[in-house]
């Protein structure tokens, strides 16, 4: 027999206190990328149709390295935050939707700092 | 939990069909979802087949001609047939609505009648709303306040702040938008829906109220509140024309608003 009263599952655990940080930033870096992918377009199109020696001189332009940086950061934190929803909403089983967070967050850090040092190696070492 | 497949026994059978009388010439078919506990038998559909001639023109007024002519094992809730209990809410051709303010020639064909989706079935159409209406009296709706009331009057309120309830106080809590939500689907143990969300809110903006701040701090949850993901079927189907997303979307200011301005 379930002897706990309706309000008392209802209530559970109590508010965390938290999620309006998470809320937020998700749509903060979602209109920061509106202009910022337009550096990643012309960066692909350099990347296909440019010389190399001219792409790395456009990335050396420090305002263009600016926003390819920015861009990085912007879609890799964004990302995360997306896809930490997403498992929230389906997997209800606690310990694997923990595991499956912190994996996700974990992956995306790791492809960020991959894609800080290619952008820092192109303008350091060309 | 996100769930693809039926459990086996609530795979929906055939059932019974019940023919109109020879000579009746305005018939409209009624398939109707069907339930009894007692039986252990899995669900089935019935199909009634209705004079149009002698049936009211909502479908609730079908439903009680089944009950009341056809058919007496049919088991609903119903109550002041005009809208204003939200005691007969139920899916009719795929979307929630009352029964008794919905119009039979609203539809052009076959009425598909089945009851709230991804709710416990008590009985036919009958859902259990006992989780849903903890849920309610978790937000505390009614008014908190410090201050004692005016000794010879009510707590008084401007025009202004009146007018901030309109679209908020005619819910009647029929859990029709609620139960048209993925995420209350997947996630009712937590997340609070937009029914509650909406009810919340209404005391939120209440000019009288003096626990603002708290009724936040109750919502501010990943789960509780931010379970919405603003896709609008709460709006798109609530039978009262109320907009339960623009709710929870003005939750989400004000929280927002408390923590960055």
């Amino acid at each position: 027999m379930d002897f706990r009263t309706p309000l008392s599952k209802v209530k559970g655990l109590g508010s965390a206190k938290s999620g309006t940080s998470h809320w937020w930033l998700q749509r903060v870096t979602a209109v920061a990328l509106v202009p910022l992918s337009y550096w990643l377009v012309i960066l692909l199109d350099m990347t296909l149709n440019a010389p190399y020696q001219e792409t790395v001189a456009w990335m050396n332009e420090p305002f263009h390295s600016v926003c390819i940086i920015a861009w990085v950061l912007a879609v890799f934190y964004h990302s995360a935050l997306g896809l930490q929803v997403v498992i929230e909403d389906y997997v209800s089983q606690e310990g694997i939707k923990i595991v499956a967070v912190w994996s996700v967050n974990l992956v995306f850090l790791l492809f960020a700092l991959a894609a800080l040092i290619a952008v820092f190696k192109i303008i350091l070492v060309g | 939990m996100v769930e693809f497949t039926l459990p086996k026994n609530s795979v929906i059978k055939e059932g019974k069909t019940f023919k109109a009388a020879p000579g009746v010439t305005n018939i409209r078919r009624f398939e109707v979802y069907r339930w009894d506990p007692d039986s252990g038998e899995n669900p089935r559909i019935d199909i009634y087949e209705i004079d149009m001639d002698t049936c009211g023109p909502m479908v609730l007024d079908a439903i009680l001609k089944i009950k009341n002519e056809i058919d007496s094992t049919l088991t609903f809730r119903r109550s002041c047939r005009e809208g204003v209990c939200g005691s007969c809410a139920m899916t009719v051709n795929g979307k929630n609505t009352l029964a008794c303010t919905k119009a039979i020639s609203d539809y052009p064909d076959t009425v598909k009648i089945f009851p709230l989706p991804h709710m416990s079935v008590v009985k036919d159409l009958v859902p259990d709303m006992t989780h849903f209406f903890a849920q309610y009296a978790s937000i505390k709706p009614w008014i908190e306040t410090q201050t004692p009331p005016p000794a010879d009057s009510e707590r008084l309120q401007s025009k202004e702040d009146r007018v901030k309830l309109d679209g908020l106080y005619e819910c009647v809590l029929c859990a029709c938008c609620s139960t048209s939500c993925p995420s209350y689907w997947w996630n009712s143990d937590r997340y609070l829906g937009p029914a509650i969300l909406l009810q919340a809110y209404r005391w939120i903006v209440d000019s009288r109220d003096e626990n603002t701040g708290e009724r936040l701090d109750e919502l501010e949850d990943p789960f509780k509140l931010y379970r919405c993901h603003t896709i609008m079927n709460c709006t798109d189907t609530c039978p009262k024309g109320l907009n339960p997303a623009k709710a929870i979307a003005e939750t989400k200011k004000l929280l927002t608003q408390r923590k960055l301005g």
